[in-house]
């Protein structure tokens, strides 16, 4: 039997080390401007294919429960801004001489999911039947209780590991923490969305929407707000000084774990019993599912994503400003999806790059200047005008490559047998409707 | 006899409806047992209190003597009940083959972790299990259309598809909610074999609601007869037919007077 470790093949991993290092050279000979390679690969092309590969990973989180589990979530860009601001205030901080948001953040993301797991485990054990709010009355005291041994433990330790870490070259320390920073960021995205959905996903359909809308209504404030705690956030102002790591590598790198994640997961029994629940949730729970482990699931993995995408975005610009994340912004990743094709990772990839295109290339060269507000016209017509012509999006619920769901051919004992069950029908037309040993 | 199901003075209120009441019955292991009554007698009410999907308001439900009131409808399905419904659901976007795959999945045996990481053990497990699948697949003759999407197969198909996939699930108790709901004659008799064989094959127990009477009547043990969320009769065929109650909600009180039998 063949091992896979994190995809279909040995193949697959080579063409994209290539298509990685394709890309690599091609930038590097536009930085230095050179004819040709300027257009395609300058700082500008370059900065849009990273905001297409971080806007592709929101995306593909929100594939995942609006278009793969059929949860209509509006709450992903909330995710996507608390990802960002945690792990730019982490790299920040560690510019600054100060590994105490890296203790912090790290420390919290792993006590929080301790401490859910305890808990989950304790309320199965003990009460059977716990409803919702006492659930999350309990999630809720446990989460102040990580935080606040997480702070004490920040306290105690943050200095032996600015030492530790200040052993190494300071850009590949950066690197390193760079890399921690955004995993944690992604983590914490996960975590806060775990105790989120305990009370929030037992609400189907535009309920659950309206309320996660409410989320990323919440989180734009607080970050317009984020100065009152956090002075280098500098709330509204915009924070500044963010460190610039996010390069092409990274960007490409976390993109194509993000999609064969996405891949892996959708196709084994736990995909499946995740796209059961778009399908038909009642009779996923007449099928032995557990819809809402399996809800949980599919959305903490996918703000798990969108977190991971804010971390890139923060890198990326070197500045945060609430404006990114206000709640008309919070739609790209669903039009994207919509456009796409929902139910589709190619689609989803393929439709982020050409969000990217439209945005920063075909958009400012026909909106006239400082009409840059009109792509809010453009995108609804869009929207409209894929709806009327093709309501199942760009690809649709069909995947491309390595994407694709493995195909099982028949089972070799059942091959020999269909071959003569379809002579016997041949011999007698229209005898197929009964069971083969029922027809005797 | 071992006792499958007993349901005893159970009630189910819908705010001031009482959809079900004082509702009792009793399945035996091996039988097949017939739930018949006018529409919204409350029969589809009493399975989705069985299978969990309705909190029941009073009364208890006792499977092999455990009492699944409150359990929650997966863990039902896990103990061993499997239901069909009336209106057939699928999963409608997926293939044959991924409709009976969910059917299986508490026997997946992998976590989600195995299945990211695709471990070797994840590879044997799915193999196992399509396989398996296929092969179960085969004997409702289905599996040489594994890859066709569900909502395209032909309507007795999809019958077959839905009975096939909650015996996946396998159970020892089978809910069918109105299966010959609208079949033509010839496709309610395949229907009938269907059902006899299901039964000798995976040894069920089997509680069947059901509208057209020659096939209730023809292939049920006993039958019990609800009207109004309420038991009014209960007995073999036969006796259902002749009973005055049942002839009454059916066709009405003076049929009853003059003594027309149920049409069998």
């Amino acid at each position: 039997m063949k091992r896979h470790v994190l995809g279909q093949d040995l193949r697959f991993w080579l063409l994209a080390i290539v298509v990685m290092l394709v890309a690599q050279g091609i930038f590097f000979l536009g930085d230095r401007d050179i004819p040709i390679f300027n257009l395609v690969g300058g700082p500008f092309a370059k900065r849009v294919i990273i905001s297409a590969c971080t806007i592709s990973i929101v995306s593909l989180g929100l594939n995942l429960i609006y278009g793969f589990n059929g949860q209509f979530s509006l709450g992903q860009w909330g995710f996507y801004a608390l990802g960002a601001y945690a792990a730019a205030d982490v790299t920040y901080r560690w510019n600054i001489g100060d590994a105490s948001g890296l203790v912090f953040v790290v420390l919290v993301v792993a006590l929080l999911a301790v401490t859910y797991g305890l808990i989950g485990r304790l309320i199965r054990r003990s009460f059977g039947f716990m409803d919702e709010m006492s659930k999350f009355t309990l999630y809720l005291i446990g989460t102040a209780m990580a935080v606040v041994v997480s702070l004490i433990l920040t306290r105690l330790l943050h200095g032996v590991v600015g030492a530790i870490f200040g052993i190494l070259p300071a850009t590949l320390s950066m690197q390193l923490v760079f890399l921690i920073a955004t995993l944690a960021a992604a983590g914490l995205a996960a975590v806060f969305s775990y105790l989120f959905g305990q009370p929030v996903l037992k609400l189907g359909g535009d309920y659950f929407g309206i309320a996660s809308w409410g989320l990323t209504m919440v989180m734009f404030v607080l970050a317009n707000n984020a100065d009152r705690v956090f002075p280098e956030m500098k709330g509204s102002r915009g924070m500044i000084g963010i460190p610039v790591v996010t390069d092409w590598p990274w960007a490409y790198l976390f993109l194509v774990l993000v999609a064969l994640t996405m891949r892996n997961l959708l196709d084994s029994s736990h995909g499946r019993a995740v796209i059961s629940i778009r399908e038909d949730e009642t009779a996923a729970k007449a099928m032995g599912i557990d819809t809402t482990q399996y809800k949980t699931l599919a959305f903490v993995i996918g703000s798990f994503f969108a977190g991971l995408a804010g971390s890139l975005y923060a890198h990326q610009e070197g500045f945060l400003h609430p404006s990114t994340f206000n709640f008309i912004k919070s739609f790209d990743p669903l039009i994207i999806i919509v456009f796409g094709g929902l139910g589709s990772i190619t689609g989803t990839i393929v439709a982020s790059f050409g969000w990217a295109m439209v945005l920063f290339y075909i958009l400012p060269s026909i909106l006239p200047a400082g009409g840059e507000g009109w792509r809010f016209v453009v995108y609804p017509l869009a929207l409209l005008l894929i709806m009327l012509l093709r309501q199942q999006g760009l690809l649709g619920g069909t995947e491309w490559g390595f994407l694709k769901p493995t195909r099982w051919s028949l089972a070799k004992k059942l091959q020999s047998q269909t071959k003569a069950t379809e002579k016997a029908a041949d011999a007698q037309a229209g005898a197929g409707v009964l069971p083969p040993e029922v027809a005797r | 006899m071992t006792m499958v199901l007993r349901m005893a003075s159970l009630n189910k209120y819908f705010g001031g409806l009482r959809a079900c009441c004082d509702f009792d019955l009793t399945l035996e292991e091996g039988e097949l047992q017939g739930l018949i009554g006018p529409n919204g007698a409350g029969k589809t009410t009493v399975f989705n209190m069985v299978t969990g999907l309705y909190a029941v308001s009073s009364g208890s439900i006792e499977y092999y003597g455990r009492n699944i009131v409150g359990v929650p409808p997966h863990e039902i399905t896990q103990m061993g009940i499997a239901r069909t419904f009336q209106n057939i659901r699928l999963f409608p976007n997926l293939s044959v083959l991924d409709n009976v795959r969910i059917a299986y999945h508490f026997h997946a045996g992998y976590g989600v972790s195995d299945s990211i990481w695709r471990s070797g053990h994840f590879s044997d497990k799915e193999r196992e299990l399509t396989e398996r699948t296929q092969e179960f697949l085969a004997v409702f003759n289905l599996h040489t259309r594994q890859d066709e999407i569900a909502r395209n197969l032909p309507y007795g198909e999809q019958r077959r598809l839905e009975i096939a996939r909650a015996l996946a699930a396998e159970p020892k108790l089978l809910l069918l909610d109105e299966p010959a709901a609208g079949m033509n004659p010839a496709e309610v008799g395949s229907l009938m074999e269907l059902i006899h064989f299901i039964r000798d094959r995976f040894k069920l127990t089997i509680l069947l609601i059901e509208h057209q009477m020659r096939l209730v009547m023809s292939i049920c043990e006993r039958i019990t007869v609800m009207d109004f969320g309420e038991v009014i009769a209960r007995g073999t065929p036969n006796e259902i037919q002749n009973h005055p109650k049942v002839i009454e909600a059916y066709l009405g009180r003076t049929a009853a007077l003059r003594g027309a039998p149920l049409a069998g």
